[in-house]
């Protein structure tokens, strides 16, 4: 067998993982490890500018093509900096593998320079962690740690790796395990058939029936399943912020999004809906409003892979442990099998109803802002940038105002192009999240939708898109102020801008990105931003920073009345309320 | 409601913390805990109480479940059991107390395992109720020291929990 030290059985074993892509930022813990990496060449390594920026792009990476993304960080501070990343993609179950140096085994716990305990540290914001005692139980850690990171509900994992383990000069024999056993971890596999065909009869009895899918059905791969289920059955669909995506924006059972900014006939129609199919989905607060009111008539089927989700805020009457495709799949069968049909005169008359609300008050059937004045509307971009993109763009987001006009108004047809923090609400996610959507699609084009606010929380990763040379669009909707803190205090607040107002001190965005060696372009006027954005699309080989000053006063609607609002409670605009 | 849980975990350095860390983490109480290993030197045994209704308890079980280092759970007060705790108590003895004490050690099955001129170690095994019924009939003023180790339980007849 072969011989190799710490370092290179850990670089080995991320290849025999099928590593090649890794995101990081050396410091003295981790530079016998970062030595590994020089002298080989299959795992490409991308250093970022910040820790921070090292997790969200791993984060965009992976939810932009299912692979888990690695991070690999120093002690210390490297490993505190990656903190927000990792919280991030743990509120998304998104899987990351996260590797960070630590202070020799001998120092561990003397307060040594740069030591942190990273496990310590991590350990509420993670799926699993370990500490590596010895060099001989890398292969099998890091077989562990893809294997709990991807499977089941997935989530990031920390392996957290002391310097010595490490030194070159200490090798032992390495092979890569082929199999796992781990008698403390089952991930869910198949649904309870049971469930599954008491699910089905739910469904088929339906009159007013909602499917609501969220992020579970993107990440489970469960995307076309779900469309063929809901095409089959004609019944409507609504997604969460995370389940963009997961059923074509672009077709007519599609209501929008549900939740705080959700549109109006999704959620009035979850309101009033009988029967609800809740699939990879966690019913949270940003979604149900106040739990109590919650869709009173509704009897709710519960699809989750990760029991632990299922009746935690919202009790299911059919809950069903198991992995998306494998249950969708197993009730399409059923369908296909079964003679019984939905009560088409219910169906039909429950559409007609939704198409009513959608004339009523829907953000698609007519626009709800104002459409004659002189200042660009952030709506108006969205639609743009939309249509000249022909809805094929990924589009990563921060987070506040412009990330709920993108979520609106940017449809999409296919699982895994809408990529934002929506658990965690991560402002600074965007950019760092679309330089690794565009190092795994090079060929596609890559939209960071983004506020003056949030660009500036991980501006820095401008110069890692000028070293790996990543022509990505920067939109920023710059509404001078800190939009969606703005919109609560003049909402709630009686208007105190407490501390969302910069005073003059922003930034000149076009010199900044110039200064990184990017294209910078400012878009003021309301009759130049068409043919403005067009030619920045038009441009393909550099990084463009697009500064759209839009209207500073507008609010995102439908905004759910808070506290004790149900779903179907709702802002309309600043005067109107249902 | 008050529930026993029992737990055969992987006995790895941050399980403990990780069982520990979901309860704070999540706002779940914990009335008392305990842990060692079992005969099997790779798993360790916890047990530990905690006070909720179904629905938070349901929520307690999960996410334990949840843990990577937790290989089986079970609610022992789901069904019939047996709980255990232990008691070490000092107790002032001195002159005409010095029966008195030996008396209550006697009707609650203890032992008095140390002795001085002054004072009794005691050492009393039951359910927690009994050994709070101990305390009370020693009377506060008599006691200089107690120490409690924590309910630990087991589901009576043929039911095991094991892997
Ligand atoms: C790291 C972080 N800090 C604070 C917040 C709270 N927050 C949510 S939205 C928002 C304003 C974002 O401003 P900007 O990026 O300009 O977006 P806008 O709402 O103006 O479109 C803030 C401060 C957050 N989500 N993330
Ligand atoms: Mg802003």
């Amino acid at each position: 067998m072969e011989l190799l030290s710490g370092g290179d059985m850990l670089v080995r074993a991320l290849q025999d993982e099928g590593v090649d892509l890794i995101f990081g930022y050396p410091g003295g813990s981790a530079l016998h490890i970062y030595d590994a990496i020089f002298r080989q060449k299959e795992i490409k390594h991308v250093l970022v500018r910040h820790e921070q920026g090292a997790t969200h792009a791993a984060d965009g990476y992976t939810r932009s093509t299912g692979k888990t993304g690695v991070v690999l960080v120093t002690s210390g501070p490297g490993a505190t900096n990656a903190i927000t990343g990792i919280a991030t993609a743990y509120m998304d179950s998104i899987p990351m593998v996260v590797i960070s140096g630590q202070v020799t085994s001998d120092k561990i716990g003397e307060d040594a320079f740069q030591e942190t305990d990273m496990v310590g540290c991590s350990r509420p914001i993670v799926k699993h962690s370990f500490l590596v005692k010895r060099a001989e139980d890398i292969p099998e850690v890091v077989k562990k740690a893809f294997y709990i990171a991807s499977t089941g509900r997935p989530g990031p994992v920390v392996i957290d790796v002391p310097k010595d383990v490490t030194n070159p000069a200490d090798r032992f024999p390495y092979e890569y395990p082929e199999k796992l056993r781990m008698r403390s971890y089952t991930p869910a596999g198949k649904g309870h058939s049971g469930q599954i065909r008491k699910a089905v009869a739910l469904l088929l009895s339906a009159r007013r029936p909602v499917i609501y899918a969220g992020g579970g059905v993107v990440q489970g791969n469960g995307a076309e399943l779900l469309t063929a289920l809901a095409q089959r059955l004609n019944y409507p669909v609504t997604n969460t912020l995370m389940g963009l995506g997961a059923y074509p924006g672009s077709d007519k059972r599609f209501l929008g999004m549900l939740g705080m900014h959700g549109t109006f006939e999704a959620n009035t129609a979850m309101h009033h809906a009988d029967v609800i199919l809740a699939v990879g989905a966690r019913f949270d607060d940003r979604v149900t409003n106040t739990p109590g009111k919650f869709c009173p008539g509704a009897k709710i089927i519960h699809i989750d892979v990760d029991p632990a989700s299922i009746s935690k805020t919202i009790v299911a009457d059919v809950p069903i442990v198991g992995t998306v495709q494998s249950v969708l799949g197993e009730m399409l069968e059923m369908l296909k099998s079964s003679d019984d049909e939905p009560d088409q005169s219910a169906i039909v008359d429950w559409w007609r109803q939704i198409d009513d609300w959608r004339e009523r008050h829907g953000i698609y059937a007519a626009p709800r802002y104002r459409t004659d004045g002189e200042m660009i509307m952030p709506q108006e971009v969205i639609k743009a940038v939309y249509d000249i993109t022909e809805g094929n763009a990924f589009v990563t987001s921060d987070v506040g105002q412009h990330q709920m006009f993108a979520a609106q108004y940017y449809l999409f047809d296919k699982p895994r192009r809408w990529i934002n923090s929506g658990g965690l609400g991560t402002m600074g996610f965007g950019l760092p999240a679309a330089l690794g959507v565009k190092i795994a699609h090079p060929d596609s084009e890559v939209v960071c939708v983004t506020g003056e606010g949030s660009i500036q929380m991980c501006i820095q990763e401008l110069s890692t898109a000028t070293q790996y040379h990543l022509p990505v669009k920067i939109l920023c909707l710059n509404n001078q102020a800190l939009g969606m803190v703005k919109q609560w205090q003049e909402m709630q607040y009686e208007g105190r801008l407490s501390n969302s107002v910069y005073e003059e001190s922003l930034p000149d965005f076009v010199k900044l990105a110039e200064a990184y060696g990017h294209l910078g372009m400012k878009i003021e006027r309301r009759e130049e931003l068409h043919d403005k954005l067009h030619e920045a699309f038009a441009i393909k080989d550099r990084t463009v920073f697009i500064d759209v000053y839009v209207d500073p006063s507008e609010h995102v609607y439908p905004m759910q009345v808070m506290p004790n609002g149900s779903m179907r409670d709702m802002w309309l605009s600043k005067t109107e309320r249902t | 409601m008050r529930r026993i849980i029992s737990v055969l975990m992987e006995n790895e350095p941050g399980a403990l913390s990780r069982v520990v860390g979901l309860f704070s983490q999540r706002g779940y109480n914990i009335e008392s805990l305990t842990v060692a290993p079992t005969e099997d030197a790779t798993l360790s045994r916890l047990t530990l109480v905690t006070i909720g209704n179904d629905h938070k308890i349901e929520q307690v079980t999960k996410n334990l479940n949840k843990l990577i280092d937790v290989v089986k759970l079970v609610d022992l007060t789901e069904g019939a059991h047996i709980e255990r705790e232990l008691l070490l108590v000092k107790v002032r003895a001195t002159g005409a107390q010095r029966d008195e004490v030996k008396r209550s050690v006697d009707i609650f099955r203890g032992q008095i395992v140390d002795v001085t001129s002054n004072m009794y170690t005691v050492q009393v095994a039951g359910t927690g109720e009994k050994l709070d019924a101990f305390l009370q009939a020693l009377g506060e003023h008599t006691i200089m020291e107690v120490v409690r180790s924590g309910v630990s339980g087991i589901a009576r007849g043929e039911k095991v929990l094991s892997i």
